[in-house]
């Protein structure tokens, strides 16, 4: 698999264990102090975003649901919140994943923030329909900063997988 | 892409259409959520999850406490002595309260017993350390490090050294959530230590309280103080709780507006004080009979007090 279909280079497999990784790193992320400041993207969102993009055949809606159980306990939220959230995210990144891939980095990060935007926005809305105080603006600036770091994150995620420029002679692919 | 990359894809086994799995999804997570947020049922499912994430999310919380220890630790000697001489001095002045509290306490309780009205219970409960705030932004929620091990249940009220910060909403393991008083509709019953007159705070989700249903013409000042007033059977009586700031009367509304703040620390980090469940008070309707550790006093009660009587 390539970077972008556009790209002529060839990416090697990415390794399973490097998927679910990157996902704890985001949740430790998530975890931190940090996340009441304005503007601090859902970590866990964005990695998996990237991931139902990248592997949508490994990584979809059943990872969502299960990580959106793990989001809702570690938040005090309500059950079920972050699970329709991102089981949403996940449905909506597989399905354009093949459209997006076709795209350079930073048009795939225009495509990715309405997808970031609407996780936000169902979280919203599922609380307020029952009562809950709105949280501020400050609130959907975070999708806003993850598209940012779509273009870093697209570099650091698929590290692994680049292979040397220059082939080795003495060593076949 | 496994399919690509190694072997053929597989055409013909791939497992239920994305659709039919989104709406499954979707539709779990609405039950669930509806579930949860209506009959507080999947607790056990929490908790459950709860011993997993709980330690992890600790463990995110050190470089920010490290930091904390440090800053502290480096902190300049003169801070610390004139931290010092303030301590002392606030020491020296509540002293004279204080000195007498104890005679005070039993001179209450012998007057108490003269007019045969039910002594006062005595606060106590356990010192626990605010882990984080919990990171749900719908909520004003602290974690405290202290749970099910230390004995807490879910109802105790919590303050710090000035007054009432808010009531435990659930227990887990190791550690226990602390809804805030100033939570969007979290109430507290309380009385207006200047006329007396009793009534209850709401939360309003911004930092701010409201204290609503007062007459338009109620007889409440700016900086007047609400305790507790205890006749929740949750919060003892006495524990200051808001002060007034801002009150907006128009005839038009029946009820005027009264904004308060808190006067607990409530949003700061810190210490806090989980008090023990109070005794139910007599008319305890049977579905708060089950709570743990509250059936046997009140006869206990009653008994010695009738014993006390008659030796009397």
């Amino acid at each position: 698999m390539q970077p972008t279909f556009s790209s002529s280079r060839i990416l090697q497999p990415v390794r399973p264990w490097f998927i679910v990784f990157s996902l704890i790193g985001a949740a430790l992320l998530n975890f931190l102090p940090t996340a009441h400041w304005p503007g601090v993207p859902d970590w866990v969102a964005l990695v998996l975003c990237f991931w139902c993009i990248r592997e949508f055949r490994r990584v979809g809606m059943g990872w969502a649901f299960v990580l959106g159980l793990l989001m809702d306990v570690a938040d005090g939220a309500v059950l079920g919140q972050h699970c329709f959230a991102y089981v949403l995210l996940a449905y909506a990144a597989s399905s354009l994943s093949r459209r997006i891939l076709w795209f350079p980095l930073v048009q795939q990060a225009l495509q990715v923030l309405p997808l970031l935007v609407a996780t936000q926005v169902f979280q919203a809305l599922m609380r307020l329909a029952v009562g809950a105080d709105f949280p501020g603006w400050g609130y959907f600036i975070g999708p806003v900063v993850a598209t940012l770091l779509w273009i870093p994150l697209t570099f650091i995620l698929l590290l692994p997988q680049y292979r040397p420029v220059e082939q080795d002679p003495n060593r076949p692919i | 892409m496994a399919g690509i990359d190694h072997a053929p894809p597989p055409f013909f086994k791939q497992g239920p259409a994305p659709l039919a799995l989104l709406t499954f999804y979707l539709a779990v997570s609405l039950a669930i959520f509806v579930v949860d947020l209506r009959f507080q049922s999947l607790e056990l499912l929490r908790q459950s999850i709860a011993l997993v994430v709980d330690p992890v999310q600790r463990v995110a919380q050190t470089p920010g406490s490290l930091v904390d220890y440090a800053a502290s630790y480096f902190q300049g000697m003169r801070a610390l002595q004139q931290e010092n001489i303030e301590l002392k001095h606030t020491q020296l002045t509540t002293a004279p309260n204080l000195q007498r509290l104890a005679q005070l306490e039993m001179e209450n309780e012998r007057l108490r017993k003269l007019l045969s009205v039910k002594e006062r219970e005595k606060a106590s409960g356990q010192v626990a350390q605010i882990l984080y705030t919990a990171r749900d932004p719908f909520s004003r929620k602290i974690i405290v490090d202290k749970g099910q091990q230390a004995g807490i249940v879910a109802g105790q009220p919590a303050i710090d050294e000035t007054g009432v910060v808010g009531q435990v909403t659930r227990v887990f393991q190791f550690s226990a959530e602390i809804t805030l008083i100033t939570d969007k509709d979290q109430v507290v019953p309380v009385q207006i230590v200047r006329s007396g007159q009793r009534s209850v705070v709401f939360g309003l989700g911004n930092g701010q309280l409201e204290l609503r249903y007062m007459p338009a013409n109620a007889d409440i000042q700016i900086d007047d103080v609400l305790v507790t007033s205890g006749l929740d059977g949750i919060y003892l009586p006495g524990f200051p709780v808001a002060r007034v700031v801002n009150i907006e009367r128009d005839n038009a509304y029946s009820f005027a507006r009264i904004f308060c703040v808190p006067i607990a620390g409530v949003e700061n980090f810190g210490e806090v004080m989980v008090l023990d469940a109070r005794q139910p008070l007599p008319p305890a309707p049977p579905a708060s009979a089950g709570r743990p550790g509250s059936s046997e006093q009140p006869a206990l009660r009653g008994r010695n007090k009738k014993s006390a009587s008659r030796e009397n």
